[in-house]
């Protein structure tokens, strides 16, 4: 067995230790570090594969942002774990069940069509190794999938965009200028004129109050 | 023993297989719900990371890009709607959330 092979399995053993637990762990916050873990076996599986700048990729953008994400959600909200552990494993005989099916199922295809059939030689890329993965990577996406990355740049943006509509809360004690109202204001409003008479008749001061005489 | 694309795809399918068991037994912790969603994610990824590997073909690891792209964004919004609800009801539980139940 060479060393690609041995950091396969361990790889692959960790992997799915981390699945494992995070689906059957209780806390939430520990299910998110267990994916966290997972993601970085994944990470290495790839580098395995030859997919450098996507093992980074992977590493970056879920490690880095959407698990991050999860863990603030996961301790910013107060969840009733016990509520809602009730019947958690009510429902495993039909999980199992399912899953072995689904595992057998996929299994039965993956021996029948690649197993037996000699590997293909494993080519790492088409221009026979001379440029990167990153490169290759980036020459394929911006000339024959210039549309489509500009679509999926659409798609992070509207992601943006509903993630602070939904979660913007509106503060009720707070006091702002509205600038269309300020401008929209007419002399009218703020002066007003008073007809006043050229003769007034002037105030009669009123008497002092006599001091009691000592 | 060497690994050959079976191994890959074996590991992958055993992955996908695992969280949909995840999806049963957390039937009701809707965070949960989405962390088994990004562990099926993971396993597709796997599959066509390997099959472009082996197939010496650059496009399935650009769908890989792709794919990553809407599930950041998938689960971005996904987790904010999670946030109004937990703001609204006070619960993430799944069996909670029958408004719209006619």
């Amino acid at each position: 067995m060479d060393v690609k092979s041995a950091l396969f399995y361990a790889f692959a053993a960790v992997l799915l230790f981390a699945a494992v637990r995070v689906i059957t762990v209780r806390n939430p916050v520990h299910a998110a570090l267990y994916l966290i873990l997972a993601f970085f076996q994944a990470a290495g599986i790839w580098m395995l594969l030859h997919a450098e700048f996507l093992s980074i990729t992977l590493v970056l953008v879920y490690v880095g942002a959407v698990m991050v994400l999860f863990l603030f959600v996961v301790m910013m909200i107060d969840v009733n774990l016990e509520k809602l552990k009730q019947g958690f494993w009510n429902n495993f005989p039909l999980a199992a069940s399912i899953g072995a099916v689904l595992a057998l199922e996929l299994a039965s295809v993956l021996m029948g069509g690649f197993r037996s059939a000699p590997a293909p030689a494993p080519v790492l890329d088409a221009n026979g190794g001379t440029i990167s993965n990153t490169k290759e990577l980036g020459i394929a996406l911006y000339t024959d999938y210039l549309y489509p990355l500009e679509v999926a740049a659409v798609i992070l943006l509207v992601a943006i965009i509903a993630a602070i509509a939904l979660t913007m809360r509106k503060r009720q004690d707070h006091k702002l200028q509205d600038p269309a109202e300020q401008i929209k204001v007419k002399p009218a409003d703020r002066l007003r004129m008073v007809k006043v008479d050229p003769v007034h008749q002037a105030l009669v001061p009123a008497p002092a109050p006599e001091e009691p005489k000592a | 023993m060497t690994v050959t694309l079976g191994h890959y795809l074996t590991l992958s399918a055993v992955l996908f297989a695992l969280s949909v068991i995840g999806i049963f037994l957390n039937r009701k912790n809707l965070i949960v719900l989405l962390m088994a969603i990004e562990l099926m994610l993971l396993a597709v990824n796997t599959n066509f990371v390997a099959f472009s590997h082996y197939l010496g073909d650059m496009q399935g690891q650009i769908f890989v890009f792709f794919i990553m792209t809407v599930a950041a964004a998938e689960s971005a919004i996904g987790l904010a709607i999670l946030v109004l609800l937990f703001r609204n009801r006070s619960s993430v539980n799944v069996d909670e959330l029958n408004v719209l139940k006619g």
